[in-house]
C-alpha cells in the first residue's frame, strides 16, 4: 500500500456518471421514483391549461358577435377542476420527493461519515478536518437542495417545453418553427454560460474555504494571538480572505445577472415574430385568432424553464460537485482495510508481536522505517526509545495497524495484522496517543468510551486501580465533571489521565502508550507507571517514552535511530555498550536530570 | 416577521446606495413587466384582432407593436440585470461586513470570553450564521420590485376594467395571505432543521477530530450510531419542512391560474355586455400569467426571514458581547534590560458563582531582572492559568500582576507582548510560512529568524524542508511532528528577544537530548531576559535560580531548589519521583543479584556490578540533594 491516495473528488467522472453513481448509492431515492415522476408530469400538465382556456374562449366563446358566456363558463369551470387536480398531484409529488430525497441523503450522510472513519489516518490527514466535515454536511445539503428543487425543475422544465411544443404544433407548425428558431441558439449557448459560471463558482468555493480557515485561526489561536499582540495582523489576514471571498461571489453573481435576462429578450423576439408572422398566416386563413393569442401565452412557458435553467444548472453544478466530493470519500478505498468476516478472530490472552523486515515510508517521502525485525514475546514490557524522527511513533502506528507497512509484515500471535478482524484487533490492542483527545461530555462518559458496557462501579474501580481516585474526588463534580469540547476544561496532563483510564478500562491484552503521560507531573507519572505495572501484569505492554526511567524498568528496550532498530535488549546490557546509541541517550538523560 | 424586518432594516441602512439602486432597477423590472403585458394587449387589440376581423393589417401598426414589445423587454432586462447584480452585491457586502466585525470581536474579546464559548459555535457564528442573517437580501429588491409591479398592475387593471380588476383584487391579496400562513407554518420547522444541521455538523467535527481515539479503540460503529441518530432527526425535520412546502407551493401556483380562468369567465360576460374589448381581456389575462411567478419573491423573502433572524441574533450576540480588556496609558520603560515581574495576592477562577472553585488562589511571588524562576506543581495545580495571568491573557479576580512595577492593566495595548513572550503548552501555528509564523508580521531579518531557530534547535529540520523558511505550515502542516511544532513556537518567542520569557511546559514533546541543548542555549543567551518556566524535569528546574512550588492553586513554598528539597515534602516528592523510583529499583535488583550471586557461589562480576550500582544510586541521591 505504498501509494496512499488522498481523498479525491472523482473529478475524472462526468457529471451524468456522477449522478448515476450517486443515485445507485441511494436506493431509497430510486424506489417509487416512477410514481413521483408521473405525478410531476400531471402537475406540469397544469401549465398548459391557461393557453388552452384562452384559445377556447377566443375561438369558440367569442366566435360570434355575441359571446357564448355559457360555453366560456363551462370551459373555465372544467379548467379550474383540472387546476385543482394538478395542484393536488403537485402536493403528493412534493411530499414523496421530500421523503425519498431526505431518507436517501440521510443514508448517504451516514455512509460517508462511517467511511471517513474507515479511511486510514494517513488518508484522513490529506484533508483539512473542515473539508472532511463538509463532505457529510454541506455537500450533502447541496445535493438535497438540488434534488428537491433543481432536479425537479429539470424534469418539470423539460416536460413543460415538450407539452408546450406539442400543443404549438397542433395549433401551427410554422409558428412552432419560428419559436424554436428563436430559442434554440439560447439553448445551445446555455452550456457555455454554465461553464463560465462553474469556473466562477469554483473560485467562490475556494475563497470560502480560505475565509473559513482564516476566521478559525482567530478562534483556535486566541491565546497565542493575544500573547503576541498579533490581533491586527490576524485581522488583516481575515479581512483579506473575507474580501477575496466577496469579490469571487460578486463576480459569479455578475455573470448570472447578465445571462439571466437574455431569455426575456429572446422571448420578446419570439413574440414579435409571432405577431408579424401570425398576422400574415391569419390573413391567408392558416391560423385562428385564438390560436395566435394562445401562442403568446405558450411562449411564456418557454421563458421560465430557460430563465431558471441558469440557476438550475448552477445548482446542478453544485450538486454534482457535492456529489463528487461525497463519492470521492466513498470511492476512496480504505487503504488500511478491515478484512471483516474473512479475518482472523484472535483468542484472548497474552499477545506476542513480530515485525518481519518491516519497511515504511510516507507517500513520496523518504523511508522512515527500514528493515525492522523484532519479536516481542507475550507478557513482556517493552520500552521504545530514540530521538525525534527515529521512527518510534511509526513503529507504534504499524503495530496498531493505523498504517500498513510498505513491505514486510507485522504479525500478532503469528497472524499477519492485515488478516485480523478490526473488531478483534481493536479489542485486544489499544494505543493511548500522546494527545489526550476527549469528547464533549462528563469525565465518566469519556472513560466509559473505552468500554461502553462498563458500570459506574467498574469505572470507579479502574480509577482506584490506577491511583487516580484522589484526583477524581478533587474535581468539582467528581466523575460527573464536564470536560468541555475536546476536553478543553481540563489541563493537558489531566486529559492524558482520562485518556489512559479510558484505554485501561478497555481491558486490552496489549497496551501501547505513545508518550501518553508526557504532560503529567513526575509524581503522578511514577504512581501511574507503578499502578499500570501492577494491573497489566501478565499482559504485553509497550511504551514509547522520552523519559528513560521507563526504559530502565522495561524487560527489553528497542532503540531506534534513523528509522532502524539499532539496539535491543535490557537496559543494563544496552547501557554497557558504550559506543551504542542507547548509552548516549542515557548519558544525556542522566546529565539532564542531574544538572 | 417584525424582527425579520428589523434585520433587513439594518442592512438597508448600512448599504443605502446599493439598496436604492437595486430597488430602482427592480422597480424598472416591475413596471416593465406590466408594460410588456400592456404592449401585448395593445398588439392584440390594434394589430392581431383587427387583422382577423378586417382581413388586412397596416405595416405601421405591426411595427409599432413589435417596437413596444421589444422596448418593454429591453428595459425589463436591464432592470433584471441591475436588480440581480446589485442585490448580490448588497448581500455579499453585508456578509463580508458581519464576518469582519465578528472576527474583530473574537480578536478583541478577552480570552476568558473565549473560554466560555465552544470553538464550533464561534466558527459557525462567523460562517453560516453570517450567511443566514443576510440571505433574504438576495430576493429583497425583487420583492420590492414586485410590490411596484402589483401597484402598477392594479392601476392598469382598474383603468382597463373595474370588474376584471376586482378579480385581481381578490386573487392577489389571497396569494399574499396564503404566503403569510405559509411563512408562519414554515418558520419554526425551518429553524429546527437549521439547529439540527448545526448539531450534525458538530458531531462530525468532534468525531473526525478524535479520529485517532475512535480508531485505536475501534469505536467506529458507536460513533456512526451517534451520528446516525442526529442525521435521522435532521431527515425528519427536513421532511416536515417539505410537507409544508409541498402543500403551499402548488397552492401558490394554482391561485394565479385560477385567477386567469376567473378573468376569462368574468371577461366573457363583460364582453357580452360590451364593457371591454377582447384586447383588454388578453392584456389582463397576460398580466396574471406574468405576475404568477415573480409574486412568489415575496414568499422567498419571508421564507428566509426566520433563518435570517436566528442568524442575525447569533451574530449580534457576538457583536454585543462586552467584557473587553481595557488598556492603560502608562508607557513601559524604554529599555532592553531584563524585566522584573511581581504578583501579589493573585486569584482567578473559571466561571462564576459559588460552584466556581478558585484555580489560582492568593499567589504572590517575584522574578528579579535576569533571574529564572521555575513554577513547579502537580498536574492541575493551576500553573497554566497562572501563566495566562502573567501575560495578561486573563485578568485576576483579585490581586495584581506587576511588570517593572506597573500593573499590567495600566499598560497600553501591545506593551506586554513587546516585553514578554509566552510559549504556551498547546502549540498553535498559523496557516502561514515558517517565516510568517516566527515573525508574525514584525520585521525580523532572516538572519535573526535563523538564529532563533538555531536556539530552538529547529534550524536543522527547517533547513531540510523543501522551501525552507517559505514552507507553509499550520492547518495543512500535519507533516511536522509535535516536537517540531513546539520548537517553531519556541523560536517565535525567542526571535522577539523578550525581556521576560515564559515557557509553559514548552518542551514536553521534545526529546530530552534536544531539550537539554535548547535549555543550555537559552541559559547562555537568556542573560538578556528574565525567565519563568513551568517544568517537571529536573534539568529544567536546575536552570532556575528560584522555584515556586504550587499545589491546588496556592503557593506552598518558594526558595531555591535545594531549600525546597530540604523543607517541602510535596516538592521533594514531585521532583525526585523518578530518581527515588530508580534508586529503589536499583536497590531491589542489587538485592536480587546479590542473592543470585550468593546462590551461584563466590564473588564475581555480578557482585561487583551490584556494588557499583548501589554506589551510583547513592551518588545520585547525593547529587539531587547537593
Amino acid at each position: 500500500m505504498s501509494d496512499v491516495r488522498g481523498i479525491g473528488a472523482s473529478a475524472e467522472r462526468s457529471a451524468l456518471a456522477t449522478i448515476r453513481r450517486g443515485l445507485s448509492l441511494t436506493p431509497e431515492f430510486r424506489k417509487g421514483l416512477a410514481g413521483t415522476l408521473a405525478l410531476a408530469v400531471v402537475a406540469t400538465a397544469g401549465k398548459v391549461i391557461v393557453p388552452i382556456a384562452v384559445q377556447q374562449t377566443i375561438d369558440t366563446g367569442l366566435k360570434d358577435s355575441t359571446p357564448d358566456v355559457g360555453y366560456v363558463t363551462r370551459a373555465v369551470l372544467l379548467c379550474a377542476a383540472a387546476v385543482v387536480l394538478t395542484a393536488l398531484a403537485g402536493y403528493v409529488m412534493n411530499v414523496r420527493l421530500y421523503k425519498a430525497t431526505e431518507s436517501s441523503l440521510a443514508t448517504l450522510r451516514v455512509r460517508g461519515f462511517r467511511h471517513v472513519h474507515d479511511l486510514s489516518v494517513l488518508t484522513q490527514n490529506t484533508e483539512r478536518r473542515g473539508a472532511l466535515v463538509s463532505r457529510v454536511t454541506n455537500d450533502v445539503d447541496q445535493i438535497s437542495t438540488f434534488m428537491q428543487w433543481g432536479g425537479l425543475m429539470i424534469i418539470v422544465s423539460l416536460g413543460q417545453l415538450l407539452v408546450a411544443s406539442v400543443l404549438m404544433l397542433f395549433y401551427s407548425w410554422q409558428l412552432t418553427l419560428l419559436v424554436w428558431a428563436c430559442f434554440l441558439p439560447l439553448m445551445i449557448a446555455l452550456p457555455r454560460f454554465q461553464r463560465w459560471l462553474s469556473g466562477a463558482y469554483t473560485s467562490v468555493r475556494e475563497r470560502t474555504g480560505d475565509m473559513l480557515a482564516a476566521v478559525s485561526e482567530s478562534v483556535v489561536g486566541a491565546a497565542v494571538i493575544r500573547a503576541y499582540a498579533a490581533e491586527r495582523r490576524t485581522a488583516e489576514r481575515v479581512d483579506k480572505a473575507v474580501d477575496a471571498n466577496k469579490a469571487a461571489q460578486t463576480r459569479a453573481q455578475t455573470i448570472v445577472g447578465f445571462v439571466f435576462p437574455l431569455t426575456e429578450i429572446v422571448a420578446a423576439l419570439a413574440i414579435s415574430g409571432i405577431v408579424l408572422l401570425g398576422v400574415r398566416l391569419g390573413l391567408s386563413g392558416d391560423i385562428t385568432a385564438g390560436r395566435l393569442v394562445a401562442f403568446l401565452f405558450l411562449v411564456t412557458l418557454f421563458v421560465s424553464p430557460l430563465q431558471t435553467a441558469t440557476e438550475v444548472l448552477n445548482e446542478a453544478q453544485n450538486a454534482v460537485a457535492g456529489w463528487r466530493r461525497v463519492l470521492g470519500v466513498l470511492d476512496t478505498p480504505p487503504d488500511v482495510a478491515d478484512p471483516g468476516a474473512d479475518g482472523v478472530e484472535l483468542p484472548r490472552g497474552p499477545i506476542s508481536v513480530a515485525f518481519e523486515g518491516v519497511h515504511f515510508a510516507y507517500p513520496g517521502g523518504p523511508p522512515v522505517l527500514r528493515e525492522v525485525t523484532a519479536v516481542i514475546p507475550p507478557r513482556s514490557r517493552v520500552a521504545v526509545v530514540g530521538e525525534t524522527g527515529s521512527g518510534k511513533t511509526t513503529f507504534a502506528k504499524l503495530l496498531t495497524r493505523l498504517m500498513d507497512p510498505v513491505s514486510g509484515r507485522v504479525t500478532v500471535d503469528g497472524h499477519d495484522l492485515r488478516g485480523v478482524r478490526f473488531s478483534s484487533l481493536r479489542e485486544r490492542i489499544v494505543m493511548v496517543p500522546q494527545d489526550g483527545f476527549l469528547f464533549d461530555g462528563t469525565l465518566e462518559d469519556n472513560i466509559r468510551y473505552g468500554r461502553p458496557a462498563a458500570t459506574r462501579e467498574e469505572i470507579e474501580l479502574a480509577m482506584t486501580e490506577l491511583g487516580l481516585a484522589d484526583w477524581v474526588d478533587g474535581l468539582p463534580a467528581g466523575l460527573a465533571t464536564p470536560v468541555g469540547q475536546r476536553g478543553e476544561s481540563l489541563s493537558a496532563g489531566e486529559r492524558q489521565l482520562v485518556a489512559l483510564a479510558r484505554a485501561y478500562l478497555a481491558d486490552p491484552d496489549l497496551l501501547l502508550l505513545d508518550e501518553a503521560t508526557s504532560a503529567v507531573d513526575p509524581a503522578t507519572e511514577v504512581r501511574l507507571a507503578r499502578a499500570l505495572e501492577g494491573v497489566t501484569r501478565g499482559r504485553t505492554a509497550i511504551s514509547i517514552a522520552h523519559r528513560l526511567s521507563t526504559a530502565e524498568n522495561a524487560d527489553e528496550v528497542l532503540v531506534f535511530d534513523g528509522g532502524r532498530l539499532v539496539q535491543r535488549g535490557p537496559h543494563d546490557e544496552l547501557v554497557r555498550q558504550e559506543d551504542g546509541v542507547y548509552a548516549a541517550l542515557h548519558a544525556s538523560w542522566v546529565s539532564a536530570a542531574r544538572s | 416577521m417584525r424582527q425579520g424586518m428589523r434585520v433587513l432594516g439594518v442592512a438597508i441602512r448600512a448599504e443605502k446606495a446599493v439598496f436604492a439602486s437595486a430597488v430602482l432597477s427592480s422597480a424598472l423590472y416591475g413596471g416593465m413587466t406590466v408594460g410588456s403585458a400592456w404592449a401585448l394587449g395593445w398588439a392584440t387589440e390594434h394589430v392581431v384582432l383587427p387583422a382577423f376581423s378586417t382581413g388586412s393589417a397596416t405595416a405601421g401598426a405591426l411595427w409599432t407593436g413589435v417596437l413596444l414589445i421589444m422596448g418593454a423587454a429591453l428595459l425589463k432586462s436591464i432592470g433584471v440585470a441591475g436588480r440581480r447584480i446589485l442585490a448580490g452585491l448588497m448581500q455579499y457586502r453585508m456578509q463580508a461586513r458581519s464576518r469582519r466585525e465578528v472576527t474583530k470581536q473574537y480578536l478583541r474579546l478577552p480570552l476568558a470570553w473565549h473560554h466560555r464559548h465552544p470553538t464550533g459555535q464561534l466558527l459557525s457564528n462567523a460562517s453560516s450564521d453570517a450567511e443566514a442573517a443576510w440571505a433574504p437580501l438576495a430576493p429583497l429588491p425583487m420583492a420590492v420590485g414586485v410590490i411596484v409591479m402589483l401597484v402598477t398592475a392594479a392601476v392598469a387593471m382598474v383603468l382597463t376594467d373595474p370588474a376584471l380588476a376586482l378579480v385581481g383584487f381578490l386573487i392577489f391579496p389571497a396569494i399574499a395571505v396564503l404566503n403569510l400562513v405559509y411563512q408562519r407554518r414554515l418558520s419554526p420547522l425551518a429553524t429546527r432543521a437549521q439547529q439540527l444541521r448545526a448539531e450534525v455538523s458538530e458531531i462530525a467535527h468532534e468525531s473526525f477530530d478524535g479520529a485517532l481515539v475512535v480508531k485505536t479503540l475501534g469505536r467506529e460503529e458507536l460513533e456512526t450510531d451517534r451520528f446516525r441518530r442526529r442525521a435521522e432527526e435532521l431527515r425528519d425535520a427536513n421532511i416536515a419542512v417539505g410537507r409544508v412546502r409541498g402543500l403551499f407551493d402548488p397552492m401558490l401556483e394554482a391561485l394565479p391560474t385560477l385567477g386567469v380562468l376567473a378573468v376569462l369567465g368574468v371577461g366573457a360576460a363583460r364582453l357580452a355586455s360590451g364593457s371591454i374589448d377582447p384586447g383588454d381581456l388578453v392584456q389582463v389575462a397576460y398580466l396574471f400569467t406574468l405576475l404568477s411567478f415573480p409574486i412568489r419573491a415575496l414568499g422567498w423573502v419571508l421564507a428566509e426571514l426566520p433563518r435570517s433572524v436566528v442568524g442575525w441574533e447569533r451574530v449580534r450576540a457576538v457583536l454585543e458581547a462586552s467584557g473587553s480588556m481595557e488598556y492603560g496609558r502608562t508607557a513601559p520603560p524604554a529599555t532592553s534590560e531584563p524585566a522584573r515581574l511581581e504578583t501579589s495576592g493573585v486569584s482567578y477562577s473559571y466561571g462564576t458563582g459559588p460552584e466556581a472553585a478558585a484555580v489560582v488562589h492568593d499567589v504572590s511571588f517575584g522574578v528579579e531582572p535576569g533571574r529564572t524562576v521555575a513554577l513547579v506543581g502537580p498536574t492541575g495545580s493551576g500553573k497554566s492559568t497562572l501563566v495566562q495571568l502573567l501575560v495578561r491573557l486573563v485578568d485576576p479576580a483579585d490581586g495584581r500582576v506587576l511588570l517593572d512595577g506597573v500593573d499590567l492593566r495600566e499598560l497600553p495595548y501591545g506593551a506586554v507582548a513587546e516585553s514578554v513572550a509566552l510559549v504556551p503548552q498547546q502549540t498553535f501555528l498559523f496557516d502561514d510560512t515558517v517565516r510568517g509564523n516566527i515573525t508574525l508580521g514584525l520585521s525580523i531579518s532572516d538572519e535573526d529568524v535563523w538564529a532563533a531557530l538555531r536556539l530552538a534547535q529547529a534550524d536543522g529540520f527547517v533547513a531540510r524542508l523543501e522551501s525552507g523558511l517559505d514552507t507553509k505550515v499550520g492547518e495543512r502542516g500535519a507533516t511536522l511532528s509535535g516536537g517540531q511544532r513546539q520548537r517553531l513556537a519556541l523560536a517565535r518567542a525567542v526571535a522577539r528577544r523578550p525581556r521576560l520569557l515564559i515557557l509553559d511546559d514548552a518542551t514536553s514533546s521534545v526529546d530530552p537530548q534536544v531539550e537539554s541543548r535548547i535549555l543550555h542555549g537559552l541559559r547562555d543567551t537568556a542573560a538578556a531576559s528574565s525567565v519563568v518556566v513551568v517544568a517537571y524535569r529536573l534539568a529544567t528546574i536546575a536552570l532556575a535560580d528560584e522555584v515556586v512550588y504550587l499545589d491546588r492553586g496556592r503557593v506552598v513554598d518558594h526558595g531555591t531548589h535545594d531549600e525546597l528539597l530540604a523543607r517541602c515534602d510535596g516538592y521533594r516528592n514531585l521532583v525526585t519521583a523518578y530518581e527515588r523510583e530508580e534508586a529503589e529499583r536499583a536497590a531491589l535488583s542489587a538485592e536480587e543479584e546479590e542473592a543470585a550471586a550468593r546462590g551461584a557461589a563466590g564473588p564475581g562480576a555480578a557482585d561487583r556490578e551490584a556494588a557499583e550500582r548501589a554506589a551510583v544510586a547513592a551518588a545520585e541521591e547525593e547529587g539531587i540533594n547537593a
